[in-house]
């Protein structure tokens, strides 16, 4: 039987005074208690775990190989592994000697067999270039090379009698490599391992970087700016009317964005129907038609509508919260309506404020699709850079880094996110 | 909000000048979407409205976008419509085979999503779970990482495990892009859940099978339905991970527009953009009535 063990009046009670109290099967309450909330916690984590699971292999997996991939890259090491081995010996000062031209010569052989050599050329020839050319030749030739192999590789090409292709070499038979970030920011190691600028026409990633986040930045102003007023004028319209409003912002929520897109080449291109319209209306001239598609006017607009709704939502429903009898008090009380709406609106909508700025922001960031098809030339994005990465130049690893460099950016702006908002009190629709 | 009586001239204006111009920021919400649909009853290839249509000429109206939906891709486009001219238009024709894709794709998608995402929600609702903050922010990170990103990391990832060009790696990426949504919709259903409804369904004898499809399943249905429709939107709309991990084989509608509108854009695009316009209505209409369906259901009036 349970008994109740009295503190405050020892000795009274003849029942035994420390003793726990037990459940009905003679376990202490206590242990009970414990097992319940661990078979609570076991039943609660189990309904979370096979999505954990499903998530962490379709998703975290994959993004954390290809970060792997952004400075892991063992091409090099692999198709090369005699010459990998005979260059750690390599002091870099002048040329190698002859046992790593030796281990060169062979491993040419195999790759010419497996056919790899292409790969170790290309991975070359982003630190070198014009490098690629000569592991081709090199490799088609290796069967005819006999020792001394120094002189004979250098006689087939003055190239190898560079030391600096060998250290770029040496540097590349390093499976982890920095190489890839410090491309991303346009830096690169010369030839003696110090970090340098590159030439100053191949400087483009930080300008696109900075593109990228004064783009995003515009474009939240702007529906920040477009949005304020219109979330404004719904929380405070009766609620039928704003249920009908709401579906002029809701549907372009729901619309497919490639169809946003589409009406957007629609209305801005040069024979599009904003000009059309201005050509007709003897605004302007019909052979000086305003170019607003294929540049960032471009990229602006069309992010900007679709992107805007990301913004009105989270306002709206702060405020929505917020009395109105607030705003009429300050009035009462003698403030101009600018200050009633500066000094007592407005600082109890910055919750909303700042859940649609950093959506949008994170949203426009990583944005692709949009302005791949509308922004031309000065409207792409990093992602554009990282998808002409993955799919025309095949520098994977640079994509990856360029991925690496535009996740973290998102991770703070997430992280941001959480810790002022808080992700759990998204809402949608 | 009304125009208040002691308003001064000043605030007057300002009053109306502030409805004008949301009404103008709204018009720009809509035009584009609304601009779509005349234009793809052109009957010329222009993306602009001719001096006929601006007349209202029937003659400068024509389906024949819509019709060339259809023919794109068939072999035989002219035959007559007998069981052969259908059975070619199933399988040849690109957008019917693209429309095919995306539906397969999409309620696959939707379906691993929703369940999934339907048992963590209802964990990670409960007041037990371990790590709660930690677990919803990776489960949510889907929807925040970009999906360029998300899309390198799946090509190298299912090109290693051999589900690269694939209908499964497909919908697996598909699912894994839904789920957020189905998490914060149903979390939502469920916050002012009643939890003691659970321990009456105990009390009365019920099992936890029982409990959950009698009592727990008919309370959260509406938010697991606008979860789902989200998760299949999601994947109807998604281009980028198409791009990287799908083959011609697998082509979607977005996929298709994408590459039309990067080859030879043509009014097709707008007959189609059209059509995805009605089917987002319905969805927005649907997903409208179920939030009040499910505000009735749990008590909350409508704000």
């Amino acid at each position: 039987m349970a008994t109740v063990s009295d503190h405050m009046t020892p000795g009274i009670g003849q029942v035994a005074v420390d003793a726990p109290l037990t459940a009905a099967d003679g376990t202490p309450l206590r242990k009970k208690l414990a097992q319940a909330n661990r078979r609570a916690r076991l039943r609660a984590t189990l309904l979370v775990a096979p999505l954990l699971l499903f998530v962490l292999i379709t998703f975290i997996v994959p993004i954390g190989q290809m970060l792997v991939r952004s400075f892991h890259e063992p091409t090099f090491s692999e198709v090369l592994p005699r010459t990998t081995e005979a260059l750690k010996q390599w002091d870099g000062a002048d040329l190698p000697d002859e046992a790593v031209f030796a281990a060169f010569a062979d491993d040419l052989k195999d790759a010419k067999e497996n056919r790899t050599i292409g790969q170790v050329a290309t991975r070359v020839n982003y630190a070198y270039a014009g490098s690629r050319s000569a592991f081709t030749s090199a490799a088609r030739k290796s069967t005819g090379f006999e020792a001394p192999y120094k002189e004979a590789l250098i006689a087939a090409d003055d190239v190898w009698g560079e030391r600096d292709l060998w250290a770029v070499m040496k540097r590349a038979s390093k499976s982890y490599t920095p190489e890839f970030y410090l491309a991303a920011v346009d830096r690169t190691t010369d030839v003696d391992g110090n970090i340098v600028m590159v030439d100053d026409f191949r400087q483009i990633y930080v300008k696109i970087l900075l593109r990228t986040l004064y783009l995003a930045g515009v474009i939240t102003g702007l529906c920040l700016l477009l949005g304020y007023p219109v979330a404004f004028l719904l929380a405070s319209l009766p609620t039928r009317t704003s249920n009908l409003l709401m579906i002029l912002v809701l549907l372009p929520f729901w619309t497919s964005l490639l169809v946003r897109t589409t009406a957007w080449i629609a209305l801005l291109q040069s024979q599009g129907i904003i000009n059309d319209v201005l050509v007709a209306m003897w605004l302007i001239d019909d052979d000086s038609r305003l170019q607003m598609i294929y540049n960032q006017t471009g990229t602006i607009i069309a992010m900007t509508h679709i992107l805007l709704p990301f913004s009105i939502l989270p306002l709206f429903s702060v405020m929505k919260t917020i009395p109105p009898t607030y705003m009429r008090a300050a009035r009462s009380l003698g403030a101009t309506p600018w200050t009633a709406f500066w000094k007592i609106y407005v600082p109890q909508t910055v919750p909303g404020i700042a859940a649609g700025v950093l959506l949008v922001f994170i949203l426009a960031v990583g944005y692709y699709i949009t302005p791949a098809l509308v922004g031309g030339q000065d409207g792409q994005l990093i992602s554009n850079f990282i998808a002409l990465h993955m799919q025309k130049t095949l520098n994977w690893s640079m994509a990856a880094a360029l991925g690496g460099i535009l996740l973290a950016t998102i991770m703070v702006l997430y992280w941001l996110f959480n810790k002022i908002v808080g992700i759990d009190r998204l809402k949608l629709g | 909000m009304s125009l208040p009586s002691y308003a001064g001239p000043l605030e007057k204006t300002w009053y109306y000048a502030f409805r004008v111009i949301c009404g103008l920021i709204l018009i720009f919400l809509i035009v584009p979407i609304i601009i779509v649909v005349p234009l793809s009853f052109n009957a010329e290839p222009y993306f602009t409205f001719t001096p006929g249509m601006l007349s209202f000429d029937p003659e400068a109206y024509s389906l024949r976008w819509y019709e060339d939906i259809l023919r794109n891709g068939m072999a035989a486009p002219d035959a007559p419509h007998s069981w052969a001219w259908f059975t070619d238009l199933w399988n040849n024709a690109q957008w019917i085979r693209a429309m095919r894709n995306s539906f397969f794709i999409g309620i696959s998608a939707t379906i691993i999503a929703t369940i999934l995402g339907t048992l963590a929600a209802l964990g990670l609702s409960r007041r037990e779970m371990p790590y709660r903050a930690l677990i919803t922010s990776i489960l949510i990170s889907p929807m925040i990482v970009p999906v360029i990103i998300t899309a390198t990391g799946m090509f190298f990832f299912y090109a290693s495990v051999g589900l690269a060009s694939t209908y499964l790696g497909v919908i697996l990426a598909h699912a894994a892009l839904g789920i957020p949504f189905v998490i914060i919709t149903v979390t939502a259903t469920l916050t002012g859940f009643d939890q003691s409804l659970i321990r009456a369904a105990n009390n009365l004898g019920a099992d936890q099978t029982t409990t959950f499809f009698k009592v727990i399943m008919p309370l959260i249905l509406p938010g697991m339905i606008s979860g789902a429709l989200f998760a299949f939107v999601t994947s109807f709309d998604e281009v980028v991970v198409v791009l990287f991990l799908a083959d011609i084989e697998q082509r979607t509608i977005p996929r298709q527009m994408w590459s039309g509108i990067r080859e030879q854009i043509s009014p097709t695009i707008l007959a189609v953009a059209t059509i995805l316009v009605i089917i987002s209505i319905g969805l927005l209409t649907t997903v409208e009535l179920l939030r009040r369906r499910s505000e009735r259901l749990r008590g909350v009036t409508p704000s």
